[in-house]
């Protein structure tokens, strides 16, 4: 089993959940997170006076799925994701030891 | 005895609910530009202050206002203390009777809101039982002299700038403006920089509470402007129009200045330039033409937009802009009325100002009562605030600062959209009563005090 993670634009989420729901993913974890990447931030102005803006609101979508998908599943959200732009986000894939289902208890695939 | 005018008794009533509207609406204004953890404790200088004027105003406030002078035109008198004396009283022109208690309302609304003004400029710092204190002193031994030197008239008598100098200042850019400006600049220098200033800039929290506080101020305003005739008459309604088309051509102006200097015209330099028009034409709304007003107002805007970035040149932390908008919009309101001030406007009785052919004495005139006034309310309100620092503190601790005002000051915050908790928002009592929170306990001692000077940050 994989986790995969994807640090999206806001205005792209609708588009990678589409995608998901598109190849049979059942259930995602969605959050509200800042940061920067190559694009830094960006600057404000109040009053005259300059403000550097560190970190951009961004959205991460975490995903469980079976290893035998994640190929697919990455290239999906890639493509839904990207607008070309710099700040287009990041995915990335991380192995998963085990994963229960709390209502059941089944365990493994049988959990995703 | 001669009698009443009900319409203007109505309109002065009404204006004076308007003008009440402004100090909460302020608030807004001003909680808006704070960070998340300071926008409780800004709101409560403001409502705060509400309270405390009320009351010193029913005692004396308005005495040594507004009844017959007894120094030179310095002080009002003792006569009406707990406002005896006054229940069945009319004041006014005749034709415009209206009672005394109406006009002491309409005038109680200005001195409120003449303290509140000076809040933002120490946003974010201040111990709120130093700010009562020092509302309660500044009220006292600068606002109300001041109200009298600029708002009391008596047949040549009266309060020494209106009566007897015969500056203009119809609806207060000197006594509410100039006055809470200067004070401001005074307590910025006592208080010193917030932690972090300038290095850290602190942008607003909430732009769309600026503008809904705007908002309230222009519409409140017009009880200011307005009903500073006491009449609901023609020379309210030049006054009514003035302020509108000022405001509208300040909010021009501040975005002009953005869009040339920044590119980008933003939404808190408009809600910034209509409070600077609203500013700079209170004192002239009465004696200037309507295109006067236009001219007015786009000065005093981009006059304004240029004067708040001076504290990064001149080093004070004045936390919301009340020197650059304030204090300087009421200058140049005050000083305006010297070129601007219109013969055939009702207010001016036939006075004319520099561009139309009356000559530099009204500019002189104006220009002192702006330095009088400037002068004396930074000369008493550094003393007060500096008395105030060195016997019970002024400023919260650094770590409270950091921490933020709300919860060190007032026990609770702004903002709970998603509390991460169990049942949604619910949370376990720790105490019923008058307990003060525990992480405060530990930190002070049992009556209250700071357990050690070096807990406050020093001017």
């Amino acid at each position: 089993m994989k986790l995969v993670t994807a640090v999206v634009k806001p205005y792209q989420l609708d588009a990678v959940k589409e995608a998901l729901q598109s190849l049979g993913v059942s259930g995602l974890t969605v959050s509200e997170v800042q940061g920067y990447g190559r694009q830094k931030g960006h600057t404000e102005v109040y009053r005259g006076a300059e403000y550097t803006v560190d970190f951009v609101p961004k959205i991460r979508v975490e995903v469980l799925i079976d290893e035998m998908d994640a190929d697919k599943i990455v290239d999906s959200i890639v493509r839904a994701a990207r607008t070309g732009k710099i700040g287009d986000g990041k995915v990335w894939v991380t192995p998963v030891e085990d994963v229960v289902r709390v209502r059941t208890g089944e365990r493994g695939l049988d959990a995703l | 005895m001669p009698p009443i005018n009900y319409g203007d008794t109505a309109w002065v009533l009404a204006s004076s609910a308007l003008v009440l509207l402004m100090t909460p609406g302020l608030a807004l204004f001003y909680g808006g530009m704070v960070r998340t953890k300071s926008v409780l404790n800004m709101l409560m200088m403001n409502f705060a202050t509400i309270a405390v004027v009320s009351v010193l105003w029913v005692a004396y406030g308005y005495a040594w206002s507004f009844t017959t002078d007894s120094f030179h035109g310095l002080i009002g008198g003792s006569d009406a203390y707990g406002l005896r004396g006054t229940f069945d009283a009319l004041t006014g022109a005749d034709g415009d009777r209206i009672p005394v208690l109406a006009f002491s309302g309409f005038q109680l609304m200005f001195a409120i809101i003449t303290p509140a003004l000076i809040s933002g400029a120490i946003a974010d710092r201040v111990r709120f039982r130093s700010w009562l204190i020092f509302v309660a002193v500044w009220t006292t031994v600068v606002y109300f002299p001041v109200a009298h030197w600029v708002f009391f008239f008596d047949n040549g008598h009266g309060g020494w700038i209106a009566d007897r100098l015969k500056a203009f200042d119809f609806a207060g850019g000197t006594a509410v403006h100039v006055n809470a400006g200067a004070a401001a600049l005074a307590l910025t220098l006592v208080l010193g920089k917030r932690v972090g200033w300038p290095q850290e800039r602190f942008k607003p929290h909430n732009v769309p509470m600026v503008l809904l506080g705007a908002g309230l101020l222009w519409f409140g305003w017009f009880g200011f402007n307005a009903g500073s005739a006491l009449a609901a008459n023609g020379l309210s309604a030049i006054a009514f129009m003035n302020t509108q088309v000022a405001t509208g051509a300040a909010l021009l102006g501040w975005i002009i200045v953005e869009w040339l200097r920044d590119g980008r015209p933003t939404a808190l330099g408009g809600a910034s330039g209509a409070v600077a028009g609203l500013v700079a034409v209170t004192p002239a709304c009465a004696t200037i033409e309507p295109l006067g007003a236009i001219a007015l107002g786009l000065i005093a805007g981009a006059v304004c937009a240029l004067a708040v970035g001076l504290k990064y040149r001149l080093g004070f932390d004045d936390s919301l802009d009340v020197v650059g908008v304030h204090m300087v919009g009421g200058a140049t309101g005050a000083l305006l009325i010297g070129l601007l001030a219109a013969p055939f406007i009702a207010g001016t009785g036939g006075v004319a100002g520099l561009l139309y052919g009356g000559g530099f004495g009204q500019l002189g005139r104006q220009a002192l009562a702006v330095v009088a006034v400037a002068v004396y309310s930074f000369v008493l309100a550094y003393a007060i605030g500096w008395v105030i620092q060195k016997t019970i503190g002024f400023r919260v601790t650094r770590e409270a600062e950091i921490e933020g005002i709300d919860t060190a000051e007032h026990a609770e915050s702004a903002y709970d959209f998603l509390p991460v908790s169990g049942t949604g928002g619910a949370f376990t009592i720790a105490r019923v009563g008058s307990g003060r929170p525990s992480a405060d306990r530990a930190a002070e001692a049992p009556d209250g005090e700071p357990t050690s000077v070096s807990e406050r940050i020093p001017g």
